[in-house]
């Protein structure tokens, strides 16, 4: 990749500069001018706050007044892997195992990163954290495994495997659908038990996300898999 | 005008750069991450507007928004990437057909 | 029992059956035929019982999580989403057992649950009453339609992927800047509230421009079309056929929405603006198409040239106008499936799609070629099709309101594609020199064509209930509403 990468004559660059200079120029008028005033849905989400099962304003919005969003985008993310799945096998990884610092490296942080994973999950009712963020923690900590030549054996792909992956989605899914056939109403928590479901829909995701980033690392499909 | 405001112009500038890059850069890796330096620009704009009135708590629905969105562009950028891959083992160039004549 | 049906919330059940099926595929891949078909046959079942709820009671909201706007998100059915969903309905169970005799076993384990949940991701977009939830759905959308333009494989194909995930990305996330740009100004981002908040702004306008840029960008609107032939072309033929008729709807129903409800104010020049591109298409695509020596290429071509149809209803903004365009939209998905899959049949019959080589085809695929004929009446605008109501309806507009230009372009376009549509179907009445060595072609594959053809050319003389139905609690209710 030479810096001379450009690929278009410097006529065409000049206008586009200038083009989206005027774009930046309208965006930032545009932004200027706001209102100045206090978004009342913010009010309207503290208010609630006290019926939605978590004391976390971020994580009552992600799971419970928005939940239905959080369940379109974990099929996203299973989309995505899907995607990558369609397109091939994994890319082989290099040969010979890992050097002796990934080696030290992965069996101490692992460990501590599933306990950090635990962590974020459960503290998310409360202060920053959920499902996303201790997803993210595991999933790295797939990865450093993934790094270090290390795979699932054969007997969990397949079947087992897509079984953690749709988690997220099942758990939400099932809630749901309960939800539905007791009250009428789709992902409507009662009072009192908002907060365990919205747990137990979080922990089943945590697992969900941190096996798809970990398998999206991959690039593909994993080499035993039908 | 307040951190706020300034954050937004900083994701309006993010913005127009990673626009930028998309359409003057023939190399597949670098148009993905303009995507990414867009995308970052979008989210930035969305929380920072949301702290924009000094002295207010900040509001949480943009950033329930923002993570929402970061999860979506992980995915893409995943997606992009294996495509971007399988594209130059198929062409042996990580370029789009019509960047390549040029 | 009739009384429990009325109160189920069908529109939740249309969002989870086609996704509930689509994770049951990805569990037992061995029987992602069955499975899938069991899926596709439940969603149009679940769509036939919404329309009958929404016309028994009107249209139907549904405050998902009990919450309500604007603090939760609201599913919205009414005339214009319900219509869409019909129509997606009916392309989808067309292209599910159209699928099923396409993909060897192995594609179709991938397949199936990449379909399903675009299906499920059409579905949420078209019941989604609020913005954000809008991004999330065209993102699923978006990246569904990449992984299955890409299961074709090859240097074309996987390019093709590429360049329209880069464009689907960049549309979203312009889509998205508008989005924070309205939220932030009107503190919502639910449709029926912004539209009752909305101002003329500089964020408004920003926003509108942004979010239409975004979206024609998605719809492959002139010049903004560069991305959809190659992947419409590419793809396999059932993956073609939901793009045509299903994936570049889906942004054009958001941008008509959007259009209506929340940007009323953006005046007659962004309306102008859309209907000279929206002309550009029609003859660009056209021209285009008569000159493409492959199929698939004419047929993608077509779609843009097609899609340029809608945009004339913009400056036009009459009831007439917009019912036009969403009879076209409707019978352009209907004709264009149609058509893809009648050149899927050809390139399974012959291993090649090479317009000038079609005699020694098409004369053995005598229904394959009655499809694509029918399907071009459709496009073309012949009675008693559904072209020809649309284009009627959209002629009509254009002489009410003075503007006879737009009907000039009607009129061209329509020449320009019966030309196309006459050079490929001319080759079934030349003599074939060398008689060809042919594939068979599964039965199923043949017929789902010609129904989805059929279906295409029967819908002018159904065209009262749709229409009618476009009048339940859409915004296009009432006569010269603008």
């Amino acid at each position: 990749m030479s810096v001379a990468d450009r690929s278009r004559l410097p006529l065409v660059s000049r206008g586009v500069r200038l083009l989206l200079l005027a774009l930046a120029g309208g965006l930032s008028y545009a932004v200027l001018s706001l209102p100045d005033q206090r978004v009342e849905l913010s009010d309207q989400v503290s208010a609630n706050m006290a019926a939605s099962g978590v004391h976390n304003p971020v994580t009552a919005v992600l799971l419970n007044f928005r939940g239905y969003d959080t369940l379109l985008e974990m099929g996203v993310l299973l989309v995505a892997l899907l995607g990558v799945w369609s397109l091939g096998t994994a890319v082989a990884h290099r040969r010979g195992g890992p050097g002796p610092v990934l080696s030290f490296l992965v069996e101490g942080l692992v460990p501590m990163m599933i306990l950090m994973a635990g962590y974020l999950l459960w503290v998310g009712a409360a202060a920053p954290g959920g499902a996303f963020q201790a997803g993210s923690v595991l999933a790295a900590a797939g990865i450093l495994l993934l790094l270090s030549s290390k795979r699932l054996p054969v007997r969990l792909v397949g079947r087992p495997l897509r079984l953690v992956l749709v988690l997220g989605l099942l758990a939400f899914v099932v809630v749901g659908v309960t939800l539905l056939s007791v009250n009428g109403i789709f992902l409507q928590y009662p009072p009192g038990l908002a907060g365990g479901l919205i747990l137990f829909i979080e922990a089943a995701a945590t697992l969900s996300i941190g096996v798809t980033l970990a398998a999206l690392f991959l690039g593909g499909r994993p080499d035993s898999d039908t | 005008m307040n951190s706020g405001l300034l954050y937004a112009l900083t994701g309006v500038g993010l913005f127009t750069l990673g626009l930028n890059a998309l359409i003057m850069h023939a190399h597949l890796l670098r148009k993905i991450l303009a995507i990414n330096v867009m995308g970052s620009g979008v989210f930035l704009v969305l929380v920072a507007l949301g702290g924009r009135v000094p002295g207010a708590s900040p509001d949480p629905v943009p950033h329930a928004m923002v993570i929402t969105g970061i999860v979506v562009a992980v995915s893409a950028t995943a997606l992009a990437l294996a495509l971007m891959l399988r594209v130059r083992a198929a062409t042996g160039k990580p370029r789009l057909p019509e960047e390549r004549q040029e | 029992m009739l009384a429990g049906l009325a109160d189920t919330p069908w529109s939740v059940l249309v969002i989870l059956w086609p996704l509930v099926g689509a994770l049951a595929c990805f569990l037992w891949p061995r029987h992602a035929n069955p499975l899938g078909l069991l899926a596709a046959l439940g969603s149009v079942a679940c769509v036939a019982t919404l329309a009958w709820q929404v016309v028994e009671q009107g249209a139907q909201r549904h405050a998902v999580g009990g919450w309500g706007a604007p603090l939760g998100i609201d599913l919205y059915a009414d005339g214009l989403s319900l219509l869409m969903l019909v129509m997606t309905a009916m392309v989808g169970l067309g292209i599910s057992i159209y699928s099923s005799g396409y993909f060897d076993r192995k594609t179709a384990a991938v397949f199936w649950p990449l379909w399903l949940f675009l299906w499920t991701a059409l579905n949420a977009l078209l019941l989604s009453a609020d913005i954000f939830n809008l991004y999330v759905t065209l993102e699923l959308l978006g990246l569904a339609a990449v992984a299955l333009v890409a299961l074709a494989g090859g240097a074309n194909a996987l390019t093709a992927a590429m360049r329209y995930l880069l464009v689907s990305l960049l549309g979203s996330l312009c889509y998205l800047l508008g989005v924070a740009l309205l939220y932030h100004s009107f503190g919502s981002v639910d449709i029926a509230i912004l539209a009752q908040r909305v101002e003329p702004l500089p964020s408004v306008w920003a926003a509108t421009g942004l979010m239409s840029a975004g979206l024609l960008l998605k719809t492959a609107l002139f010049p903004l079309h560069f991305w959809l032939p190659p992947a419409h072309a590419s793809a396999p033929a059932p993956v073609s056929a939901m793009l045509s008729a299903l994936v570049v709807m889906a942004s054009f129903y958001i941008l008509l929405r959007l259009w209506l409800e929340i940007f009323p104010l953006s005046g007659a020049a962004l309306g102008q603006l859309l209907g000279l591109l929206g002309a550009a298409a029609v003859l660009w695509g056209g021209i285009q198409a008569l000159r493409q020596t492959r199929l698939k290429l004419l047929i993608a071509y077509s779609t843009v040239a097609q899609l340029g149809y809608l945009f004339l209803a913009f400056p036009l903004g009459t009831s007439f106008a917009w019912k036009g365009a969403l009879y076209l939209l409707l019978s352009h998905a209907l004709a264009k499936a149609a058509m893809f899959m009648a050149a899927g049949n050809i390139l399974r019959f012959g291993g090649h799609d090479r317009i000038a080589d079609l005699d020694r085809v098409v004369q053995r695929l005598p229904l394959t070629l009655t499809a694509f004929s029918l399907a071009g009446i459709s496009l073309m605008g012949l009675p008693p099709s559904g072209g020809f109501i649309g284009k009627w309806l959209l002629l009509d507009a254009a002489l009410y309101s003075g503007q006879w230009w737009w009907a000039l372009i009607l009129i061209t376009g329509g020449l320009l594609t019966a030309a196309y549509v006459f050079k490929v179907v001319g080759y079934a009445f030349t003599p074939a020199e060398v008689s060809h060595e042919a594939r068979t072609v599964p039965a199923r594959m043949e017929w789902t064509a010609l129904l989805l053809a059929l279906a295409a050319v029967l819908l002018g003389l159904f065209a009262l209930w749709p229409l009618t139905l476009l009048d339940i609690g859409s915004p296009l209710a009432g006569g010269y509403a603008g």
